[in-house]
């Protein structure tokens, strides 16, 4: 089995959206209402339980040839956020009953017959991609359609783009092909055009990696997200300390009490 | 043939009125506040590194119900009851606390799984959490000390019972003895593990404070379970009252700790819905049971033991309100979309730009 990757790249999408309705159709998720949000052409403002992809209209205030723009328009880009897919998951290391697990093609996936809807993993994502469904109680997010990996078919949002702008493959290979893709770009004029992976943080990694122009905050992509198993032996320190302080504070008070103060 | 939709006047009318409040406040301010409405030539929301993505929360709020911060009540008075009960026991101390300290902990050890069932929706997927002990997620941990804590809190109440009941024996002497013993090993980490378990989260007010959270809850615990006590009968007993003080002064040097460091991941504690529960919740847990324990300590016999239990509710009802405010504090940090996008509050130019007038 070969470790799997999605390269999202900005620079071809067309907003259409096909992803979110392929991956609604294919996995059975429940439609989240046809609203408008507001914010450019975008209907849910980020993923949750039951959008699993999220096509996000990047809109900002005139940016002169920023996108091939001419100068008095709005720049306007897309990008199709998903389920990262970490490498160090937070929501994989805070799941209590084990139903979050590793596949064998690298994906994170919720195995719905075992979580129990605690919601630690809501809490627990540094991307806040995974999301409790409040009617079911359960938590869902992008199984990286591993139904559909399992039987050697590609997911279905790299499958419906029309574009080629999700692009779907062997990690190693997509890494390079980014790194390609993004020269091409450069070279093209788009000085800004770079990689979205932070392999520099403790997520260690992502397998599911966007090619994006300019800073990635702008994308509601955190620049240094970090797996919050980092703050557990701070958090332990903590417990022992408290523990300590307990244990001691009440043996002082009551050896110096002596039991002789009763009711 | 006949109408599809009924009509409806009274809505019609209310839809009218709020279509001419919007136009209303888009003639007087320029711009109208709720989502998805500009007039033309308003300003319009944009992302950007300075924004964000339209300044949408990156992070997903908890999503608990009201039974999770009831449950961190819970556990943490249970937890600290069981260790009094337990360092009671040992050191020989009054009889009577000793067991109204264990009858403390087995009700918290019974009432906390019935309220994580209860934020679950169904007693089966609870059993889901037994799968596995998972060392590095708290909540593997925290549930495995649950079950623990909670045989050995039931076992030394049931001693009780039997002793009450049947008298002396061997097998009554066993029982408590490892019961007690239990209690006490999981008692130390089931009154402050729930710290952890929150500090341990994406979520910038409970992670930038994770070594603290533990402390903070035990001595919350603590002085909740020592307030159980006194209301019980026991606002004599000199080490309840040490304890209970001892507690008080460290929420009220917690409290002036949050105040007083300025961080911004600490703006959930002190400003809006969640700084007001945070408030609150300190001062009743703090400075007032800190006054009323001194007072009573300066006071004779019959004016001291008011003062006591009074400081006994207040620090009850602080410890529940302290947990509510940090639950409240961490929806009110996931709301924040520049801490995990690292954005500084002060260079934003605000979510709103005017369009230049040409376009």
């Amino acid at each position: 089995m070969s470790i799997t990757a999605f390269l999202t790249d900005s620079t071809l999408c067309i907003g259409c959206k096909a992803c979110e309705v392929a991956c609604k159709e294919w996995n059975g998720v429940s439609e989240d209402g046809l609203n408008w949000s507001g914010y450019s052409y975008d209907n849910t403002g980020a993923v949750g339980a039951s959008t699993w992809r999220h096509v996000k209209f990047v809109e900002d205030a005139p940016n002169a040839g920023f996108g091939g723009n001419a100068v008095d328009q709005i720049s306007w880009e897309f990008s199709s956020d998903v389920c990262k897919h970490c490498e160090e998951a937070g929501c994989l290391e805070a799941c209590p009953t084990g139903a979050i697990v590793r596949t064998e093609f690298g994906g994170v996936y919720v195995q719905p017959d075992v979580c129990n809807g605690c919601a630690y993993c809501v809490i627990s994502c540094p991307f806040g991609v995974v999301a409790k469904n409040t009617d079911d109680g359960r938590a869902f997010k992008c199984t990286f359609c591993y139904d559909r990996q399992k039987v050697g078919l590609q997911p279905a949002c790299a499958k419906a783009c029309p574009t080629e702008s999700i692009k779907f493959g062997e990690i190693n290979q997509l890494r390079s092909d980014a790194q390609k893709r993004v020269e091409v770009l450069k070279d093209r004029g788009m000085d800004d055009a770079n990689l979205y992976d932070p392999t520099h943080t403790s997520v260690g990694g992502i397998h599911a990696m966007f090619i994006i122009r300019g800073d990635p905050r702008t994308y509601n992509l955190p620049p240094n997200p970090e797996v919050p198993t980092i703050y557990a032996k701070k958090g332990w320190t903590g417990s022992a300390i408290a523990a300590g302080l307990l244990l001691g504070g009440t043996l002082l008070a009551f050896l110096t009490d002596g039991g002789r103060n009763g009711r | 043939m006949s109408e599809r939709l009924p009509i409806n006047p009274m809505q019609d009318q209310a839809r009218e009125q709020r279509l001419f409040e919007i136009r209303r406040e888009a003639e007087s301010t320029g711009q109208v506040k709720v989502r998805g409405i500009r007039p033309q030539g308003a300003p319009f929301p944009k992302a950007s590194p300075e924004d964000g993505y339209y300044g949408i929360p990156l992070l997903k709020p908890p999503q608990w119900t009201h039974e999770i911060p009831v449950y961190f009540f819970v556990g943490g008075a249970a937890g600290a009851a069981a260790v009094i009960g337990a360092i009671a026991h040992y050191t020989g101390a009054d009889r009577r606390l000793v067991r109204d300290a264990r009858w403390i902990a087995a009700a918290g050890s019974v009432i906390s799984p019935a309220l994580l069932v209860s934020d679950l929706g169904r007693p089966s997927r609870f059993l889901a959490m037994m799968r596995v002990f998972k060392p590095q997620s708290p909540m593997s941990v925290g549930v495995w000390t649950l079950l623990g804590f909670s045989a050995g809190a039931s076992a030394a109440a049931f001693a009780e019972f039997l002793r009450d009941r049947y008298g002396d024996g061997f097998p009554v002497t066993v029982l408590e003895n490892a019961g007690t013993a239990a209690s006490l090993a999981f008692g130390l980490p089931f009154s402050n593990y729930t710290g952890v378990l929150i500090g341990v989260s994406a979520i910038p007010v409970w992670n930038q404070n994770v070594r603290d959270l533990p402390i903070h809850f035990a001595a919350s615990g603590l002085g909740a379970a020592v307030g159980m006590l006194e209301l019980m009968g026991h606002s004599k007993s000199r080490a309840l009252q040490a304890l209970g003080l001892g507690a008080a002064i460290f929420e009220t040097w917690e409290g002036v700790r949050i105040e007083a460091r300025g961080h911004s991941h600490l703006d959930p504690l002190k400003h809006g819905k969640s700084g007001i529960i945070t408030r609150v919740g300190g001062v009743l847990s703090g400075p007032i049971p800190t006054a009323l324990r001194i007072v009573a300590a300066l006071s004779g016999a019959e004016r001291s033991r008011s003062l006591r239990r009074l400081a006994s509710v207040s620090s009850i009802a602080g410890s529940l309100i302290t947990r509510i405010a940090w639950v409240q504090a961490g929806h009110a940090s996931a709301k924040n979309y520049r801490l995990p996008l690292e954005i500084p509050e002060k260079t934003s130019g605000g979510m709103l730009n005017k369009l230049p007038s040409s376009s």
